[in-house]
This record gives structure tokens, C-alpha cells and sequence, in this order.
């Protein structure tokens, strides 16, 4: 196959928070001979707190990273749900509105029409490359894991601009988890919103949504939740430690990003990742013989 | 007066969002699927109606504008193509702009401090978001042990990422008037 060549765009918790996310998303690119070209100083795309309290602002700050983009010309890769969204729908909004792309210009200083497409990484290989066609790099089968896939919000909302099969119901991350072996389980809460902006502000009302999917994932039969969006991560992580909203009943569950079950399929060295989760899925993966 | 009907404000948020609230004909699906509707004082369909009558001052100064996640739920599901969430963000806006106080001011410090670090720093910085939140919102003892974990397994990391582009961030808010003052 021949060679797939992007200009990527990390994203902040990529390269803090989510840092495994970040990490596995580049070995599994480097393994597939998807080449990364990763945007000069790139910045912040704003996320949510952007576009709820400043409109113009919240097209500025990724039309810097767009107008980046522009400049190398290739294809933008997104890994982060959320930066993706935000993304998408500021290029969705500069090309159809020239006055805005004109503001957007002078707050920027630089060109902000990027007219490449902007490709999630789950949309690539899933998609692109066909899970039919990554059976020849996979290593390992991961028989004995029982996911649930959760979308969240950003992956699949705006459907105007967004990658999935379905709105209501994709199917994206579930093929692309059979292809690994993975037994998908069956659940309704693919694209539930998990509170991400409110975790710091309104834990109360998070404890509630993440408990809730954690309730759900445990009766579809699941052993951990697969998921493309560091913020659910992050949200459905935070909230199982003991904190000031604790659960009344502890949940263990690991939450794992799809591109470390993709390195760890591939037979890449992934340990190092699983180990900066605060839920370690070590203790599972160890017991299904995943992992040394 | 409750009979009169002010079209002011549904105006307004169409001028500044593109949303054609007036469509709105309550089915409710909005906040039927809304995941955060239990935690609202007004749940979406309520807000449409609101925006209709032009109840501005009640929007204004509502729970539920801050409340609302975004997600989009609604306007996936709107049948009369209705983006509710954008239709949120140009209430949320306004009631910035208005200089209201806000009916989830932590929610409005969260956003505050989640912008500043980024007009500073190009990047968002756990450590700084954290910092500048709790110092804002005087929460300074929530999440501690939590804090701890993060920081043995390098969630939080303690040099801050910054862009090289330092004055080019500042422009951005400058132009756009965004971001804390």
C-alpha cells in the first residue's frame, strides 16, 4: 500500500493529559506508514469554552491552526473527538462565509482558507485503509476483551461536518474494534454526552451522566469502555476515584483509547502507555494474557 | 407584562446565529433527549418558547444556558432543523455581553480560566486551568487526592506548553474581544 501523508494537528491534551493517547496515535501512524507532519506552533483550538462565550473567537483560534494547515498543504489529521469538531466546523464556516474569513484573517494574520480535508484517524484506517486490509499488520488477537464503543458527543455531532456512519447509531468504532478481535458488546449509550465541559465546574451533574455509563457498560457485559475523545477519558477516569462526589458503589472499568488497542494488536510496545491511565487496564489485560 | 410578546430578542439571536427560533412548534424531542435536562431550571423546549415571547431577562439570568453541554443532541433531532445549541451559545453570549450575573457563575469562571491560559500560553495547561479555577472559584480543596494521582501518572504535567507565537495569540483576543478582560 502506498504511503498515507498528513499534516497533524495534536492537540493540547494530547500532548499532557491524554499524553497516551498522543504517544500511541503516533507508533500506530509511523507502523502504518501514515507519515505526520505535525502544524509549526500550533495552538489551542478554543473548545467548548470558545464557541459558548465568543463566536468570532471561537473560529479565530482554529483558523490560526487551519491557516497552518494551509501553508503545508497536505491533508489535516485530528486525533482529539473534541479538536476535530471544533476543526471542522470553523473550516465549514470560513469557506462558506467570506465576510467571517475576512475577520478571521486580520485576527489571525495569516490566510485561514484552508480548502484540504480534515480526516479523523478512526475515519482513516476504519474507512481508508478497511479493517479488511489491516488484518496483515495486526500481531496479536485480542480475544477475551469485551468493549463497549463510546463515541460521545464530538465524533459524530454536527453530522453536517462530522465522520461517522450514523448520527444515532454509528458503527465506525464497532468495526473497527471486531477487526481487532475485540467482542463489541451492544449498549445505547454510543453518542450519550458524558459532561466533559462541566467537570470542573458542575461535578455533581458529571458524577451522574459517567456513573450512569458505567452502569450501562457493566450490563452490556463489557470489561472496559473504547472511546476516540480525551475528554470522556479524562471525565470517565477522574470520576471513578475517590473524590468528593464519589460513587456509591466503585467502579474499576478501564477506559482505553482505540489507538492503543490498534498498537497493541500491531504488537507494538504499548505498556508504557496503559501506565498513564488513572484506571490501569494492566490488571485485565494481563489476566486475558495481553500483556507481559 | 405576560401578554405582551417582545419579537426583540428572537431577532437578535437569528441576526447573530442563523437560528429561525420562531420555527419552533413544541414537540419537545429537545428536551426529551436533553442529558443535563434534569440538573435545568428551564429545559430547551422551554427556552424556545421563551425566546419566542421574549422573556430576556429570565434566559439571562437562567441556570440552564451555563448548564447546557453542547452536545448537540437536540439539534440533531430538531425537526425543524433548529441548531438549539448554537441557539445556547448566542444566549450565553449575550448574557456575557449584557454583563448579567450569571446563573452558574462557576461555569462562567471555568470558561474564564480555560481562555486566559490559552491567551497567555497559545496552549491549555492542566496545571494552569486547574490553578486559575480554583483560585477564581475559591474551590481551593475540591479534588485534591485526585490532583495527586494525576500528577504520579504525568496526567498534569508541571512545565507549561507555549507557543512561540506569543503576540499573535494576544491578537486574536484582542480582535475578537474574547476571553477574560
Amino acid at each position: 500500500m502506498s504511503r498515507i501523508d498528513f499534516s497533524y494537528f495534536p492537540g493540547c491534551s494530547q500532548t499532557g493529559s491524554a499524553e497516551e493517547f498522543g504517544l500511541s496515535t503516533e507508533a500506530v501512524c509511523a507502523a502504518l506508514g501514515i507519515d505526520l507532519e505535525e502544524l509549526p506552533d500550533w495552538s489551542c483550538c478554543g473548545a467548548s469554552s470558545a464557541h459558548m462565550t465568543n463566536d468570532l473567537l471561537s473560529i479565530a483560534l482554529p483558523g490560526r491552526d487551519l491557516a497552518l494547515a494551509k501553508k503545508i498543504g497536505k491533508d489535516l489529521l485530528v486525533v482529539c473527538a473534541a479538536c476535530y469538531s471544533r476543526m471542522k466546523v470553523a473550516q465549514n464556516r470560513i469557506l462558506s462565509d467570506e465576510a467571517l474569513a475576512a475577520e478571521v484573517e486580520a485576527a489571525v494574520g495569516m490566510d485561514p482558507r484552508f480548502t484540504g480535508r480534515i480526516r479523523h484517524l478512526l475515519d482513516v484506517v476504519a474507512n481508508d485503509i478497511g479493517m479488511r486490509d489491516i488484518k496483515k499488520w495486526l500481531r496479536a488477537d485480542l480475544a477475551g476483551l469485551k468493549a463497549v464503543p463510546y463515541y460521545g458527543c464530538l465524533l459524530v455531532r454536527p453530522p453536517e461536518v462530522c465522520c461517522c456512519d450514523s448520527v444515532e447509531n454509528p458503527t465506525d468504532l464497532d468495526r473497527f474494534l471486531k477487526g481487532l478481535g475485540v467482542e463489541v458488546r451492544p449498549w445505547s449509550f454510543k453518542t450519550d454526552c458524558c459532561g466533559g465541559s462541566l467537570s470542573l465546574s458542575r461535578t455533581d451533574i458529571v458524577e451522574n451522566l459517567v456513573n450512569r455509563l458505567y452502569v450501562q457498560a457493566e450490563h452490556a457485559g463489557a470489561n472496559c469502555i473504547v472511546t476516540a475523545c480525551p475528554m470522556c477519558a479524562a471525565n470517565l477516569e477522574m470520576r471513578q476515584q475517590p473524590g468528593k462526589f464519589t460513587f456509591t458503589v466503585v467502579h474499576r472499568m478501564p477506559v482505553l483509547y482505540f489507538t492503543e488497542l490498534l498498537g497493541l494488536a500491531m504488537g507494538l510496545d504499548a505498556q508504557s502507555w496503559f501506565k498513564s491511565h488513572l484506571i490501569s487496564p494492566l490488571p485485565l489485560l494481563k489476566q486475558l494474557d495481553l500483556v507481559n | 407584562m405576560i401578554n405582551t410578546v417582545n419579537r426583540e430578542l428572537e431577532k437578535a439571536l437569528e441576526q447573530r446565529t442563523g437560528q429561525k427560533v420562531r420555527d419552533c412548534y413544541q414537540c419537545k424531542k429537545c428536551s426529551a433527549g436533553c442529558p443535563i435536562a434534569f440538573a435545568m431550571d428551564l429545559v430547551p423546549h422551554e427556552v424556545m418558547k421563551m425566546v419566542q415571547y421574549g422573556q430576556e431577562r429570565r434566559l439571562m439570568r437562567s441556570s440552564t444556558i451555563w448548564l447546557c453541554a453542547s452536545c448537540e443532541t437536540c439539534t440533531t433531532r430538531c425537526p425543524n432543523e433548529i441548531d438549539i445549541a448554537a441557539v445556547m451559545d448566542g444566549l450565553r453570549q449575550m448574557a456575557l455581553e449584557a454583563g448579567e450575573s450569571l446563573g452558574e457563575p462557576e461555569v462562567g469562571m471555568f470558561h474564564k480560566s480555560f481562555l486566559g491560559g490559552i491567551k497567555y500560553t497559545g496552549k491549555t495547561n492542566e496545571p494552569i486551568l486547574i490553578g486559575a479555577y480554583k483560585t477564581l472559584s475559591r474551590r481551593l480543596f475540591d479534588d485534591l487526592g485526585l490532583g495527586a494521582v494525576m500528577l504520579a501518572r504525568r496526567k498534569i504535567k508541571i512545565l507549561p506548553r507555549v507557543v512561540k507565537d506569543r503576540a499573535g495569540m494576544r491578537r486574536i483576543f484582542d480582535r475578537t474581544e474574547g476571553g477574560p478582560k
